[in-house]
């Protein structure tokens, strides 16, 4: 087992990963920028490092700075959390030649699974299924329509070096098809350089559904369930749960099997999560395979009992899975909201600042995974994730009450936050149904809340009770002769200053 | 104590005296009896009428806010006594208004140059926090007067970005 291991990663996830190092025995190492300095990952190390300024490619995006670090402390390992270095080949390659174990899978893997088009050959060749269409190229609008009419319409059109939305075109009928293709391959060659365009039947907001699996580096891979991730906006997700209201023990047993399937083609080892786009009628397609831990990891880890952190760290050690598929058995239900640093007010703008207030909730079924401390200044420079709040319950409509309740009792001041956005969400029918889709945050946005207000009377006298609480001496009767003293409380008082 | 207090936009009259086990309140004239324990700074537990209130503060650059379980109430509170200070009017729309920040960030690009004429709602400055770019707009039509952040500066919130007149 590893002595110590090097954190490459700040924020909750940082956070997470010294947790389970501490409960495994191991020195935990935080590496940290400028403005983390007083981050609660830095506090809760047993030793931290300063590697650059707040800009993150000259510090936790900067790979030799990192492994300068790993060298001078010592480390036997990398941990890489999510985002930043996670899924970058070259880091995972570097780790391996300066003889840092990197906990996770090959550079090999991240590769194959990096490229688009690398990926989906080598998965189309091992039976996965991916949304009907070409893999490759369009010749011409006759090749177009008869690709089409076989798979259906809607259709969309996609440049082959296309992302993000870009180079993507939707076609309703067949009288559409040849100008749009035209167009589509003319916008792609002068976006990228590249004309070539494929055609996919077009799923109209799909749900988003990943399994998890995890595979030791001695050939035994398992899935450890589904997540429903549907909830989302500028693909962004926001609420994830385990198991999905839609997958069935069969389409979990037939999605889990193909996700072992993948992650056996890439020669994978590691925790790693296969995504696929679900349509209407419960069809999945294979979409891509996050090489990493994911942000929404604890949910599984609440229905399968399972610690993926320490697990991840076993199995890079060189230890085998200590279970097979048949031992997994997953239990009740479990959600994530993300509670986000943004302005509900200003479209969910990024609000960074310092928290004045922090309570946090607890009690049972909840689980709160978090980097922020009342006093801590949420820097500007990096994602606005401030902490996942995590509910389980027997079934789901517990795992969602509790959850409801524990919202509740959740109060971040100084900063806005989602959290008003992550109550409506669960209090809402369609949610509560388990109708979701990759289009709902969307469509529930466009509507503003009724809000109901019928306590401005207990505001207006708690407004007051605040002055005079926090201030005893201005209750006394200070008349024209009061001293100046006084008045400068008194003053301070209703300013709510000191 | 005598206070006006607004909440969300409303002047309210409020009358708070010590009384046997907390504390006589008029709240625009109407009588309640309030018990009150500030619990530690900007959380205060009420009870009135054998209900429990758990309230919280937030200061903000106008006053505060007041949550009452999860509504928000925007509140100012002044003493009558004091009001004579006070400025009457927020300023129409032929005095100088300022841009301020909404949030910590970096000036990333000046849309317009010193002296030229914008309409209201026109962005003035962007500002970038946490790699999303907020387009900050003139609050009336009129002329720029002053551009006070270069681009490429550090901003903190509630700094004046520019002045409109």
């Amino acid at each position: 087992m590893f002595k110590k291991i090097l954190i490459a990663n700040r924020g909750e996830i940082a956070v997470r990963v010294i947790r389970a190092c501490r409960e495994l025995g191991i020195t935990s190492v935080a590496v940290y920028s400028d403005v983390d300095r007083a981050a609660l990952h830095v506090r809760q190390a047993d030793e931290a490092y300063h590697v650059g300024p707040p800009a993150a490619t000259e510090s936790y995006l900067n790979i030799q700075k990192i492994l300068n670090v790993a060298k001078r402390c010592g480390a036997d390992a990398i941990h890489p959390g999510y985002g930043f270095l996670s899924e970058n080949a070259a880091f995972a390659r570097a780790c391996e030649d300066a003889n840092f174990k990197f906990i996770g899978p090959s550079a090999a893997s991240i590769e194959m699974m990096g490229s688009k088009t690398r990926a989906r050959k080598a998965m189309e060749k091992a039976g996965v299924p991916f949304v009907p269409g070409t893999s490759s190229g369009l010749d011409s609008a006759a090749q177009a329509g008869q690709v089409a009419a076989k798979i259906g319409y809607p259709v969309m059109l996609k440049a082959a070096a296309g992302g993000g939305g870009k180079g993507m075109r939707l076609v309703q009928t067949k009288e559409g098809l040849g100008s749009v293709l035209e167009a589509a391959q003319s916008e792609a060659r002068r976006s990228f350089g590249d004309g070539e365009v494929y055609i996919e039947k077009a799923l109209i907001n799909p749900r988003h559904i990943e399994m998890q699996i995890l595979a030791d580096e001695h050939g035994n891979t398992v899935y450890l369930g589904e997540r429903e991730c549907s909830i989302q906006r500028r693909h962004q997700k926001v609420l994830e749960e385990s198991p999905s209201p839609i997958v069935s023990p069969a389409m979990r047993r037939q999605m889990g099997d193909i996700a072992v399937r993948v992650a056996k083609t890439a020669a994978y080892s590691n925790a790693g999560t296969v995504e696929f786009l679900v349509d209407e009628n419960a069809n999945f397609y294979f979409l891509e395979m996050n090489t990493r831990l994911q942000v929404e990891h604890p949910v599984t880890e609440l229905t399968s009992g399972l610690d993926l952190v320490h697990l991840q760290i076993r199995i890079a050690a060189g230890e085998p899975l200590p279970f097979t598929q048949k031992d997994i058995s997953l239990r009740g239900h479990a959600i994530e909201c993300r509670i986000y640093a943004e302005d509900p007010d200003n479209n969910y703008f990024p609000s960074p600042g310092t928290i004045s207030l922090l309570l946090d909730p607890s009690g049972p079924g909840i689980r709160l995974d978090s980097s922020v401390y009342e006093g801590w200044t949420v820097p500007i420079d990096y994602d606005p994730l401030l902490a996942k709040l995590i509910g389980h319950g027997a079934d789901r409509p517990q795992a969602i009450s509790r959850l409801v309740r524990a919202l509740n009792e959740s109060f971040v001041g100084g900063v806005k936050t989602n959290l008003p956005l992550l109550r409506r969400i669960l209090g809402e029918l369609d949610f509560q149904a388990g109708k979701v889709d990759t289009g709902y945050l969307d469509r529930l946005l466009r509507s503003k809340p009724a809000e109901v207000k019928h306590d401005e009377k207990v505001a207006a006298i708690a407004a007051g009770l605040f002055a005079i609480l926090e201030h005893p001496s201005t209750v006394a009767n200070d008349g024209p002769d009061a001293s100046g003293w006084k008045k400068v409380a008194r003053a301070d008082a209703l300013r709510g200053t000191t | 104590m005598l206070y006006e207090v607004t909440i969300d936009g409303k002047n309210h009259q409020l009358q708070l005296e010590p009384a046997e086990g907390g504390w006589q309140c008029r709240l625009d004239g109407l009588p309640v009896k309030v018990d009150a324990v500030l619990n530690r700074r900007n959380v205060l537990s009420l009870l009135m009428n054998g209900k429990a209130y758990d309230i919280k503060r937030e200061l903000t650059t106008t006053g505060m806010n007041i949550w009452v379980g999860t509504t928000r109430y925007a509140a100012q509170i002044r003493d009558p006594r004091s009001l004579r200070r006070r400025k009457d009017g927020a300023g129409d729309d032929l005095s100088p208004k300022e841009l301020v920040a909404p949030m910590p960030g970096k000036v990333v690009r000046i849309l317009v140059s010193e002296m030229t004429e914008v309409e209201a709602g026109q962005g003035i400055v962007i500002v970038e926090a946490m790699k999303m770019q907020n387009e900050i707009k003139s609050p009336k039509k009129g002329i720029v007067q002053k551009l006070v952040a270069a681009e490429g500066a550090n901003v903190n919130a509630g700094d004046v970005l520019a002045i409109v007149e």
